[in-house]
């Protein structure tokens, strides 16, 4: 068995991306995907401090510190890109403008539910960012995340135990084993990682799987 | 002559009361009114809400504010964040109160307060924790929640440039939430960068228009983690 790499995880979500689309990537592994869409696909990347067509980060010492990203990472911006304020960019974000908002999660259920803002009912700070208007707003949502916890626990599962970020938004959720539909009758296979089965993909998720047409 | 420049930073933060809902705008360090927190932590109004995004880092700027004890209530969406030691070790004490707003929410309800509308309904946070206790309506099929107006007493805002008029354009990422909070507040102070003529922006380019500010106060040009 050979599960996906983060940087393969990503690649795969960068093939799935097409020109033309609008992008907000979340903060961490999502961030990835950017480095796997071909330079000549025209895909316009969104960071919600008020980007459209942000770049990859400047060279070491070429920084500009007015120039950063929802992470607060500086980064640059391509030709054609633009700056707005918060309301408009969250209008681009909870209007639906935005084609697609690649998330990490905590958990992800087979109705779409995400968790994956915070850990508990009563954190001890609790921070939420753009999380919830983005899994709402999105026009799509796709999941990046280990199938599992560090400690084995699945993440796909029934119903969230965690707190929700949003209801029945997630349709696509791609992990280190597999690539699964989130669908009205739940979670449907669509790629799995080598050597990976549809039996030890069960075995290490919490909610029923159906198979799909795999990805050739 | 319509002139909102003020010579100093007593003149900036004249009248600001005890209190007082403090606007500040910034996200991460771009487009944050370093100057003029340090002016409000001279000033000494007491008793604050601050709304902000981010709920201060290090020991200085917002941090020394709220370690002060100057800040009652801070209302963010992400107070979490790198070296935000002060908020942790406050609100573990119990001595501040906290308001998470998811970040576009936060916004829109400074630019509703901006413009005229108490409240309004949105689909983030509906079903959620953060959603608790609020109306909920459906639209389209679709739960939505009720949140209101957030205005200020006072907002704090970083420009790139400014006239005499309050006219403002903005740098890069440093625009942020800044041009929703001088709308929202009823007495908008602003530290820009550079200070030009009447005329000289660009109007195309004006990006908050001089009806929105009541101050502006020139600072050192400098380069946002300076």
């Amino acid at each position: 068995m050979e599960p996906w790499s983060r940087t393969q995880m990503a690649g795969r979500v960068a093939a799935d991306i097409p020109e033309g689309w609008y992008v907000n990537l979340g903060i961490g592994i999502p961030t990835l995907v950017a480095d796997h869409v071909p330079p000549e696909r025209e895909v316009v990347l969104h960071s919600e401090n008020g980007i459209l067509g942000m770049g990859p980060a400047p060279e070491k010492g070429k920084e500009d510190w007015w120039l950063i990203n929802a992470g607060k990472q500086p980064v640059t911006l391509h030709r054609g890109g633009s700056y707005f304020h918060h309301a408009d960019s969250f209008a681009m974000i909870r209007g639906g403008h935005i084609d697609l908002c690649v998330l990490g999660a905590f958990e992800v259920a087979s109705n779409g539910d995400i968790a994956n803002w915070a850990t508990s009912e009563n954190d001890s700070a609790p921070a939420v960012g753009g999380a919830m208007d983005l899994a709402a707003g999105a026009k799509r949502v796709w999941v990046m995340m280990e199938h599992t916890t560090k400690d084995g626990r699945p993440k796909l599962v029934e119903k969230c135990s965690y707190p929700l970020t949003a209801m029945k938004a997630v349709s696509r959720v791609y992990t280190n084993l597999a690539v699964l539909d989130v669908t009205e009758s739940g979670f449907v296979v669509r790629d799995l990682a080598p050597g990976v089965t549809m039996e030890h993909l069960r075995s290490v998720t919490a909610a029923p799987l159906q198979e799909g047409k795999l990805a050739a | 002559m319509i002139d909102k420049i003020v010579r100093d930073m007593a003149a900036a933060m004249e009248g600001v009361k005890d209190g007082s809902t403090i606007l500040i705008g910034g996200f991460g360090a771009a487009g944050q009114p370093d100057d003029l927190i340090e002016g409000l932590i001279e000033q000494g109004a007491t008793d604050l809400t601050v709304v902000c995004n981010n709920a201060g880092t290090g020991r200085t700027g917002l941090a020394r504010l709220m370690e002060l004890g100057r800040v009652r209530k801070i209302i963010c969406s992400f107070p979490r964040s790198a070296g935000s030691v002060v908020f942790e070790e406050l609100y573990k004490a119990g001595k501040l109160e906290l308001e998470i707003v998811p970040q576009g929410t936060l916004a829109e309800r400074m630019r509703a307060a901006g413009a005229g509308i108490p409240a309004f309904f949105t689909p983030t946070a509906a079903g959620t924790q953060l959603g608790r206790g609020k109306e909920v309506r459906e639209f389209n099929g679709r739960p939505h929640v009720m949140e209101l107006a957030l205005p200020g007493d006072v907002a704090l805002v970083e420009a790139w440039e400014a006239d005499r008029w309050g006219n403002l354009a903005y740098r890069r990422s440093g625009r942020n939430f800044n041009p929703v909070m001088a709308m929202a507040a009823r007495l908008t102070i602003v530290q820009a960068h550079n200070i030009v003529e009447v005329g000289e922006i660009d109007p195309e380019c004006v990006v908050t228009p001089g009806i929105f500010v009541n101050r502006v106060l020139n600072v050192k040009r400098g380069a946002p983690w300076a």
